[in-house]
């Protein structure tokens, strides 16, 4: 063994990215290889909600008192992906008053501060509630934005020497002697920043510890080693609305349910969601009715969603666990709580340990488990900083106005920029200039593009996630060609043309499920941009054109330099005007 | 010519009568007003909004692309189409009659010498299929073989020429291209409109400290790019009110033909010509309208009757022996949806559409999109039909955006469509009233 230990994390989500930084912290060599870009799993279709553990005050005691406290750690060491927006758990009339009840105690069992409103009170803070909604809780819920989080984690674990490799898909799980040795490791050829690898190419990771932080695709990393993982994968859906209509988090107050949250985001809310067991955590059916069922259960909390324009629909699986011998029928009932598997206690197989279960608002609290397990293996004492430690763009926020002044963006830009960038602000807006806005709806700059672009290479859809660009009503209608144009000429324009096209599909795939009332107007513009003043859809590039069957002017016509295709058919009604 | 007014009745205000009425003003629209007012009767156009041709690039499309593939000759192609397109339903004539209307009434524009399409470059960096386009985008056409600059500003993410310039070289276009990056003269801020670029083309602001106007700036800076560029094109924002002048001075100066690249919203060239076809429905005696809605209409069942308009606060009756629906589709708003279904705006014409609304659209982002071809089924004389394909009412036409059945962005044929069921429907409206 190498003096240093080497620890190989896969999985890029929270959990992952998470994982990656404590140990790197802590002085080990670290390598984290994702099969996608950042947050391609779970974490990057996820609802947002920074749990005040309100939601699991009654049934799950235990994970609700996690949540709080880990809420209030995020609060600080990751200032700038959090926006305290608080929570409201409200009661309708036909909601029952003892479970209300039970709500309260409940949160104070678990020191989940709390405050009872009336429903005019409540209605004061959040005017477009119900008029009937009767009462309600406050609790400390947040917004959370999980790529800052994890984009964040990772290049804090870059910073301390670790070794980030996205698309990187782990295709062996290598065995010898009874133990875990290393990984076999598929560098993808989709656009992508590749440290290490060529695209295609397979890489052999000798490695001391693996640590299987895939989510809900743990069981199929297991199954790659020989060991049996009950990933119980749960899917839910989520509906992007294209305004605020709330500030707070807005939950109904009544036993588990489906459709029952809203978060608000940045410029949107968010509705969510469902809860239904899935076979594949990557092929399941994306429902009509799910959406419906969002829009018409939470607008008897908020009735303007029932008219509201909705921007686009998502869907995540979550990495439900249980322990075989529970046998929970419905996924409702799986606890919220994560489990660390040592598979060589468990399965008798050395050399990796598995994390599964969990939720995002736990992501650090099951890092620092999970480093603590491994360092207890290789006799590491260093302890865990992760709860002190600021992320990076986190420290200082006394930037911001000096920055808006100094670049002389208009507020909201700058604004925008520097609640994305924390205390990085004013390092990424001076490289640039002139620094106009490429993303209109999300008020993002090329500036910021750029710096994305410096992290995630040609991948457009991680610029996206670490900017928003492209993410709001227009749906990349806008922007989609600027973004793209920012990749060259560093990079080669069929690699260019290449990642735009994959961003423009990506966009639409979601906004399919929302494509009704004003966001198919929406969707209709962005098409006649790209197909009828661009011509995407019918670029001629792999065919040959046959240009002399085109019109070359009337200049050429007139100079006979160039023939021109057919005349004007002499036969038909009235003589040509104009032109000459 | 103005509407006459029909004599007041107790309680409701007094209805403002004409021949014709053209709801929506959009490029279908004023071709309406304009071929019904040819035939010598009373028109009058309401619209409530700008007209999307001010987002339009300003080029005007017949047909260009079947099957993602381009076509040169738009009427040999028109055969091609599948039956419910409005080409098949009024027949390649209307789209003939259409253009000749247009040529008739618009000056600035080429292309009418011949039938075959023209190849113009985009601002994306392909070329794209149209029949007619403005003066200032002509010497960019790509059968042209000259060697071409594309010249684009650092403030202007919308045109990146160097990657056009790649782009267009890698289609295989038939001459030499290459692109450059600059900064424009007059340190604009970086989140300019166009028009703040054309404007100190056009006034000839004094730039670089006062140092030369803001032409001589441009041409002194494009000018060491040329290395033997025939032509230079720019995005569409050589200037507005002096954009001919503005042009040839550049020309002239650079020692090569200066163009524009047509470009997104808001579009200078969408805006010259919105301009003009206004001025000419002017010219034409049609009584213009614009900034309200029609919000309800009244029919007896077989005709409309009424229409009424919503002005702050009050609801003003038109009436009209013959009406034409010119509202746009779903961009312009003629066409409105919700989850359960797509409907016609101000006269709820059928429109039909799949039940469920996941089959609106398929997987792809260009796929074969039903939305595209969302909008009323007219018959042979332009009248919207029922869901039984009987005429809605006997006395209404449609045209352009709100009639369906052609997917316009796919095929490049949206101004075309326009051009042909507004040329039919304002000139049977006309010659049904005279
Ligand atoms: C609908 C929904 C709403 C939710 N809302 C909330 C909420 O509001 N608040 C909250 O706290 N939690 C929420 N959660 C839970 C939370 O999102 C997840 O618990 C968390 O994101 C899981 O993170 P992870 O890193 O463990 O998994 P993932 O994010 O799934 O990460 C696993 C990664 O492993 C990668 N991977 C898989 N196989 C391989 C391979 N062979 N090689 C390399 N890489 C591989 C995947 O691509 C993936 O990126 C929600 C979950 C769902 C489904
Ligand atoms: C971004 C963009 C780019 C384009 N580029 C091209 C191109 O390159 N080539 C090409 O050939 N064509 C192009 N077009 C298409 C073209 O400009 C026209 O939009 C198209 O021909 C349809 O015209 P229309 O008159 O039917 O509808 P619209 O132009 O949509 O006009 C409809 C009008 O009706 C009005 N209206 C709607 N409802 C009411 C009501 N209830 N009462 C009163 N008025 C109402 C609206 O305010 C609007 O003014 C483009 C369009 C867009 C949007």
């Amino acid at each position: 063994m190498a003096s240093v230990p080497h620890i190989t994390v896969v999985g890029g989500g929270s959990t992952g990215t998470g994982i990656a930084r404590d140990l790197a912290m802590r002085g080990l060599d670290v390598t984290l290889v994702e099969k996608g870009n950042l947050t391609h799993g779970t974490t990057g279709r996820m609802h947002g909600l920074l749990h005040s553990g309100g939601r699991y005050a009654v049934s799950d005691q235990k994970s609700a008192r996690e949540c709080v406290e880990e809420n209030y750690v995020l609060r600080e060491v990751a200032t700038h992906c959090v926006e305290e927006t608080g929570g409201l758990f409200v009661k309708r009339p036909e909601d029952a008053e003892e479970y209300f009840e039970e709500k309260l105690q409940g949160c104070r069992d678990c020191d989940i501060p709390v405050e009872v409103l009336s429903g005019a009170e409540a209605r004061e803070m959040e005017p477009h509630l119900a008029e009937d909604v009767d009462r309600a809780i406050w609790v400390p819920d947040a917004a959370i934005d999980p790529f800052r989080l994890c984009v964040s984690n990772a290049l804090d674990a870059e910073r301390h020497g670790a070794r980030v490799e996205t698309h990187a898909e782990v295709t062996d799980v290598l065995v010898e002697g009874g133990e875990v040795t290393g990984l076999e490791v598929r560098h993808d050829s989709g656009p992508g920043k590749r440290v290490h690898g060529s695209p295609g190419g397979t890489e052999r990771i000798e490695t001391d510890h693996v640590v299987n932080a895939t989510g809900a695709w743990a069981g199929r990393i297991g199954d790659l080693a020989g060991v049996d993982i009950e990933v119980r994968p749960s899917k839910g859906v989520m509906t992007v609305m294209n305004t605020r209509q709330v500030d707070t988090v807005v939950n109904r107050c009544r036993p588990k349910g489906d459709a029952d949250i809203i978060v608000p985001h940045e410029t949107a809310c968010i509705l969510g969601t469902t809860d239904e067991e899935v076979s594949d955590p990557e092929d399941y059916p994306e429902e009509g009715w799910e959406v419906d069922l969002m829009i018409d259960e939470l607008s008897e909390l908020v009735p303007m969603l029932q008219e509201a324009r909705t921007i686009r629909s998502f869907w995540g699986v979550r990495p439900l666990y249980e322990p075989p011998e529970v046998g929970s029928e419905d996924p409702t009932d799986i606890t919220r709580d994560f489990f660390l598997l040592d598979h060589e206690e468990r399965d008798d197989l050395p050399g990796m340990t598995s994390i599964v279960g969990g939720k995002l608002t736990t992501y650090r609290l099951m890092a620092e488990s999970i480093s603590d397990h491994v360092c207890a293996q290789f006799g590491t004492t260093t302890t865990c900083r992760t709860a002190d430690e600021p992320l990076p763009g986190s420290e200082d926020f006394t930037v911001l106005a000096d920055a808006m002044k100094r670049f002389g963006l208009r507020s909201p830009v700058a604004r925008r920029s520097s609640q994305r960038l924390g205390s990085r602000t004013e390092s990424v807006l001076s490289r640039c200039d002139p620094n106009p806005v490429l993303c209109p709806c999300e008020a993002v700059s090329r500036a910021e593009v750029r710096d994305a672009i410096d992290q995630a290479g040609t991948d457009l859809n991680a610029v996206r996630l670490r900017t928003r660009a492209s993410m709001g009503n227009c749906q990349g209608g806008f922007c989609s060609h600027r973004i793209a144009g920012e990749l060259h000429p560093t990079h080669d324009e069929p690699t260019v043309d290449d990642a735009l096209t994959e961003l423009v599909e990506e966009r639409w795939k979601g906004e399919r499920h929302a494509l009704w009332g004003e966001q198919l107007s929406q969707a209709a513009l962005k098409y006649t941009l790209q197909a009828t003043t661009m011509n995407r859809d019918a670029d001629p590039v792999d065919d040959d054109v046959d240009w002399g069957a085109f019109d070359a002017g009337e200049r050429s016509a007139a100079d006979g330099a160039v023939t021109d295709g057919g005349r004007r058919d002499e036969g038909s009604d009235g003589g040509t005007t104009g032109g000459d | 010519m103005v509407g006459a007014t029909r004599g007041a009745t107790e309680g409701r205000p007094v209805a403002i009568e004409d021949d014709v009425l053209v709801v929506g003003g959009g490029l279908a629209g004023v071709t309406a007003a304009l071929a019904a007012a040819d035939t010598g009767v009373r028109v009058r156009l309401v619209s409530h909004k700008e007209s999307t041709l001010r987002q339009a690039s300003g080029v005007v499309d017949a047909l260009g692309a079947l099957d993602g593939t381009l076509v040169s000759d738009p009427y040999e192609a028109v055969e091609r189409l599948s039956d419910g397109h409005p080409y098949r339903t009024l027949g390649a004539d209307a789209l003939r009659s259409g253009f000749d209307l247009f040529d008739g009434t618009v000056t600035g524009y080429e292309g009418s010498h011949t039938d075959a399409n023209a190849l113009v470059p985009t601002h994306g960096g392909t070329v794209k299929p149209t029949a007619r386009y403005p003066e200032s985008v002509a010497p960019g056409l790509a059968s042209d073989d000259r060697p071409m600059l594309l010249v684009g500003f650092e403030t202007l993410p919308d045109f990146d020429a160097p990657r056009a310039a790649a782009h267009l070289e890698r289609v295989g276009v038939p001459f030499a291209v290459h692109g450059v990056t600059l900064d424009f003269p007059g340190n604009l801020r970086a989140d300019a409109a166009v028009t703040r670029y054309a404007d100190l083309l056009d006034e000839a602001v004094p730039v670089d400290g006062g140092r030369v106007d803001a032409r001589t700036a441009l041409v002194e800076r494009v000018k060491s790019h040329l290395s033997g560029a025939e032509r230079v094109g720019f995005p569409a924002l050589l200037g507005h009110e002096a954009h001919d002048e503005v042009r040839a001075e550049l020309s002239q100066r650079l020692g090569a033909d200066a163009f524009e690249v047509p470009m997104g919203p808001p579009s200078l060239p969408g805006t010259r010509l919105a301009d003009q076809l206004y001025a000419a429905m002017d010219d034409a005696g049609v009584g213009i309208e614009t900034g309200n809605p029609v919000v309800d209409v009244t029919t007896d069942g077989e005709r409309v009757t009424e229409v009424t308009v919503e002005r702050t606060h009050t609801a003003v009756p038109y009436a009209a022996e013959q009406y034409v629906l010119a509202t746009g589709g779903l961009v312009g708003k003629g066409i409105a949806s919700n989850r359960e279904s797509v409907r016609e705006r101000v006269f709820d014409c059928h429109v039909p559409h799949p039940a469920d609304r996941y089959d609106w659209s398929v997987e792809g982002a260009y796929g074969d999109h039903a939305f595209a071809r969302f909008g009323v089924r007219i018959d042979a004389d332009g009248r919207p039909l029922d869901a039984s394909e009987d005429v809605e009412y006997e006395n209404l036409r449609a045209a352009g955006g709100v009639v369906g059945g052609a997917d316009v962005a796919a095929e490049k044929s949206a101004s075309g469509v326009s051009l042909a069921t507004g040329f039919t429907a304002g000139r049977l409206a006309g010659e049904e009233v005279s």
